[in-house]
């Protein structure tokens, strides 16, 4: 009917322009492995990256002490934040109005510095002022838990307002207290709907806890990060650092996995 | 208060000059109603007229701005009163069914009777397996509420309601978010409560049910009640200008 049906004009039509735009995409991504291929350096990446003398001597320090180092004191950090989180989100949704100012006064706060300067005020400027000293444990806890937890809360607030309404009501009208229903009905349900964002925080703690070096740690307090940039050194090779990176990874992504199978799980009751 | 109460405990819901404002909104306007125990009452009215918000008034999900609620004779609009000790005296179902969930059909029977009435596991079990009998569902214990349809969900939210064995119902337009073919089955279920002699107070468009089963019908237009009576008065013979418009739009 319109014109262009009826005017034969010299025009790819919509599919076969679509297909021509995807090989050109291909045709781009293998252009650019072949280039990276053909102009890097391979004898020297071996050398400098993936020299497996060098691997081989880190085991099994990186293991057991900074792997297993980097775990305690995310998941430490990650259960003081949830916490905090879940503590901070229900008073953000107080009827008492001082709850709310100082519920959001900390959120603001911890949510707005650095974690850099939070756990440089913890371990370096409480024993000043203070004259307590926390242990590195206590410290990276609370500085990642106050960091996360400031995080988490607005998340969690989110949620538990995502839950409808008239779950709530149900709760209420079979009898059950607020607190009651907000443990039994509402929260479980906030949970399962804030999985991805605190699935997210929970991988940006496993970074952030590499801020733990400022600090100042002995041999077995070493996490991931101040293992590899110490062996770095000492070897004078990046092997350490691949090395501690595939570390990393060996902890982010079994646990997406796990929670996308946890999601899956959960889909099947919504 | 001893011979008024007397009188009054005679009553299953008894309802005094209550305003309700939302902000400056006048939703409710001085109402005085009252439900007989084992009576079903069908409220019928458009929308807006405040019908669902005197039901809600009733076991305290909206607060009265004023007035006077009185259940089984004991005033729930006093301060002091135990409103979760009555809410578990007055069962609920709602026009968007609101079963918990993250919980399974069975699940959602138990849990409240177990946190709320302490019975145990096994009694509770045992009681919501005899609701959902009831309901026509026994062969959905297990599955969750999303697996259902909306006539199953309803059954469901009623037996949920019944296995707190209360001494009342409310029902907020049960069926009106229902597929038309659904709708029978859960009218059968309240037909059946009806003839067990249960107290029911129903805010409604289905006609043909509050024709049928209702021991009075409520019509109520901006706020206030404008007629109510026998089922065949009012619906067949209504003598208010505002009832004739209505039912002839709905009828």
């Amino acid at each position: 009917m319109t014109s262009a049906a009826v005017v034969p004009k010299k025009r790819m039509s919509p599919r076969k322009r679509a297909a021509l735009v995807r090989y050109v995409q291909y045709a781009i991504l293998v252009l650019l492995v072949v280039v990276l291929a053909l102009i890097a350096d391979w004898g020297e990446i071996r050398r400098a990256f993936v020299d497996t003398g060098i691997a081989s001597q880190l085991f099994p320090d990186v293991i057991l002490i900074a792997l297993k180092n980097t775990i305690i004191y995310t998941a430490c950090g990650f259960a003081f934040g949830l916490a905090l989180g879940l503590v901070l989100a229900l008073m953000r949704l107080s009827s008492v109005g001082p709850y709310r100012w100082i519920a959001t006064g900390i959120i603001e706060l911890f949510r707005g510095l650095p974690a850099l300067v939070v756990f440089l005020v913890l371990g370096l400027g409480l024993p000043i002022a203070f004259g307590v000293n926390l242990g590195n444990i206590v410290t990276v806890t609370l500085a990642l838990g106050l960091v996360g937890g400031a995080y988490m809360a607005e998340t969690i607030r989110a949620g538990i307002q995502a839950v409808p309404k008239g779950q709530y009501e149900a709760a209420r009208t079979l009898g059950m207290t607020h607190t009651r229903a907000m443990v039994t009905i509402v929260i479980p349900q906030a949970f399962r709907i804030i999985l991805p964002p605190l699935t997210n925080e929970l991988i940006l703690l496993t970074k952030d806890s590499s801020l733990v070096y400022i600090l100042g740690m002995s041999l077995d307090e070493y996490e991931l990060t101040a293992f590899g940039r110490e062996n770095m050194n000492a070897f004078a090779n990046l092997t350490p650092m691949v090395t501690i990176a595939l570390c990393y990874l060996l902890i982010t992504v079994p646990l997406s996995i796990v929670v996308r199978r946890m999601e899956a799980k959960s889909g099947k009751a919504r | 208060m001893s011979v008024a109460a007397t009188d009054r405990a005679a009553a299953a819901i008894d309802v005094q000059n209550l305003h309700k404002y939302f902000g400056d909104n006048e939703v409710l306007k001085g109402i005085d109603f009252h439900v007989a125990r084992g009576e079903v009452v069908c409220v019928i009215g458009p929308s807006g007229s405040g019908k669902s918000t005197l039901l809600r008034c009733v076991n305290l999900l909206e607060t009265p701005t004023s007035g006077t609620i009185l259940v089984e004779g004991d005033e729930i609009t006093d301060p002091d009163a135990d409103v979760d000790a009555l809410r578990a005296r007055i069962g609920m179902v709602f026009q968007q069914f609101n079963l918990f969930q993250h919980m399974t059909v069975l699940r959602n029977l138990t849990v409240a009777q177990e946190k709320v009435l302490k019975r145990g596991r096994a009694e509770a079990t045992k009681v919501a397996r005899a609701n959902l009998e009831k309901v026509g569902l026994s062969d959905k214990a297990d599955a969750y509420p999303a697996h259902l349809s909306g006539g199953q969900q309803q059954r469901v939210a009623i037996a949920r309601a019944l296995s707190m064995n209360p001494d009342m119902m409310l029902f907020d337009e049960p069926t009106s978010a229902l597929d038309p073919e659904l709708v029978g089955d859960v009218l059968a279920v309240m037909k059946d409560l009806a003839s067990e002699g249960m107290t029911m107070m129903v805010v409604t468009h289905e006609m043909g049910f509050a024709r049928e089963v209702a021991d009075k019908v409520v019509f109520m237009d901006g706020g206030v009640i404008v007629e109510e009576g026998l089922p065949a008065d009012v619906l067949g013979n209504p003598q208010h200008e505002r009832t004739q418009a209505f039912l002839s739009r709905v009828l």
